[in-house]
Formats: C-alpha cells, sequence, structure tokens
C-alpha cells in the first residue's frame, strides 16, 4: 500500500545535497550541525526518536538506494551488531575520535598547529581535499572543523554504505551513534518520568 | 484458526521507526522513543514490519484467538 509522501520524506535530498556540496566548499561542513543537535533536542525536549522515525535524510537514503534501487542483500545483519556491546561500543569509540577531532581543531584555533586540508576516511585514510578550501573569513580553526566534521561524516557514510550493501537498506540505524545515543536519553527520560 | 501477528524482541530494538513507515495499517507506534509496539488489535500479520526491520528483529507469530 502507497502511504501519502510528507515533506520530511523528502529529506535525503537535504542529505545527499550536504555530501556533495562537501567536495565544493568544506565549510558547507558547519551546516550538518543541525543533524547533531535536531536528533538530541528532540530526545531531551520531547522525549522521543521522531527524529530517527520521521527525519533522518540518512536513513531515507539507505532505504532509497537499497531498498528502492535495490542495492542491497537484504539479509540479517549478525548478531554482534545489534548486541549492547557492540552498540555501546561503538557510541564510545565514535565519540572518542569526535572529541579527538574537537581537540586537532582546538590546536588549529590556539595557533599550535597548520590547517591540514585533508579528509580523515575511517579514521585512517588521510585524502587531499584542497580543492574544497577556498580560504575562510574567520580563523583556520574554523576550516579545520569543517574538515573533521565531514570526515566524519563522510566515514559513517561509506560505513553505512557498506553495511547496506551486505545486510538490510537501513543496517546503519542498527548501530548509529546518534540512534543509540537518543535511544539511551528517551530510556533514561521514560525511567526517571515513569517513577515519579 | 490461530493468526499471525507481528512480534517485536523489544531488548533489541533500536527505535529506527522503519517498521513505523512501512505499516500499512498504521499498527506500529514507538512510545517515548524506546523501542517499537505493536497494536495486535490492528496488525493483520502481513510480514512487511519483519521485512523491513534492519536489526530483524520482529517475528510473525501465531497467536491463538
Amino acid at each position: 500500500m502507497k502511504q501519502k509522501k510528507r515533506w520530511y520524506d523528502y529529506l535525503w535530498i537535504a542529505s545527499l545535497t550536504y555530501l556533495i556540496l562537501g567536495f565544493f566548499n568544506i565549510l558547507f561542513a558547519w551546516l550538518e550541525l543541525l543533524c547533531f543537535f535536531i536528533p538530541l533536542l528532540i530526545a531531551v525536549i520531547k522525549g522521543n526518536k521522531a527524529y530517527c522515525n520521521k527525519y533522518c535524510g540518512r536513513g531515507q537514503l539507505f532505504s532509497l538506494v537499497g531498498g528502492r534501487f535495490g542495492l542491497s542483500r537484504k539479509k540479517d545483519v549478525p548478531q554482534w551488531i545489534k548486541s549492547a556491546y557492540f552498540r555501546y561500543g561503538f557510541l564510545i569509540f565514535f565519540f572518542t575520535m569526535f572529541f579527538l577531532m574537537l581537540w586537532n581543531t582546538y590546536l588549529v584555533f590556539a595557533g599550535a598547529r597548520d590547517l591540514r586540508t585533508t579528509v580523515t576516511l575511517l579514521w585512517t585514510f588521510k585524502l587531499p581535499w584542497h580543492w574544497a578550501y577556498h580560504g575562510t573569513l574567520f580563523s583556520d580553526g574554523v576550516a579545520q572543523f569543517a574538515f573533521g566534521f565531514y570526515s566524519v561524516m563522510l566515514t559513517s557514510t561509506v560505513l553505512g554504505f557498506v553495511t547496506m550493501l551486505l545486510f538490510k537498506p537501513r543496517s546503519w540505524c542498527v548501530y548509529c551513534p546518534m540512534g543509540t545515543m537518543t535511544q539511551l536519553i528517551c530510556k533514561a527520560k521514560h525511567t526517571f518520568s515513569s517513577r515519579e | 484458526m490461530a493468526k499471525r501477528k507481528a512480534t517485536i524482541n523489544q531488548k533489541q530494538c533500536v527505535a529506527c521507526g522503519c517498521c513505523m513507515k512501512v505499516c500499512p495499517r498504521g499498527a506500529i507506534a514507538i512510545p517515548n522513543g524506546v523501542c517499537a509496539q505493536v497494536d495486535k488489535g490492528l496488525c493483520v500479520g502481513c510480514g512487511l514490519c519483519a521485512r523491513e526491520c534492519p536489526a530483524s528483529v520482529i517475528a510473525l507469530e501465531e497467536v491463538a484467538e
């Protein structure tokens, strides 16, 4: 049965646009902070996962490419990916790498380190990305953050894409750090509010 | 005759909402963002949610009437 499409069913276009913009001007990476704060704010204020459930453009992109276009084996994800150990472990790892990235950005802001115009894929591979950097009006740190944040987003997109091919289209949702974190917030919030 | 209904393994549900999106009857909700819940009265056991679920934690189980 076809369900009526709503405006938020097209947010995958925004996700795709964002990825493409990063190839032209890295500073657009700052925009994606929205995808970081909106889910958290919804979880903290409203106490639900409406972001994952409705608005997540990346999830929509995966279900479009993996589902509609069929670029997915549509097999079950292995049991270990769904385990709490892996999900929380990946969340911790992801955030450790995220704070490391923030630290490197700080070093550039503080002038202790020069700007590196590379995008680090899978926390390891440094891809030259200088073509997407045309200078910044502000501190070099502003650009360093953009490179770092785009690295995070590109890495998670690549991981999500690989698991989309191997398993079900939205396999990324199973171990998405944002999803794990918002669910954790919702669980905590619900436990505390039902205790009162 | 026993009917088949979607049953969710709530311990492993990631509350992503894929099931909710595909359910033709609107029988699934994710109250408080904790995990998905099926309204057994609305569920017709079509299995679309089980196929969609990225964590594969939905099963169709026979329930006695």
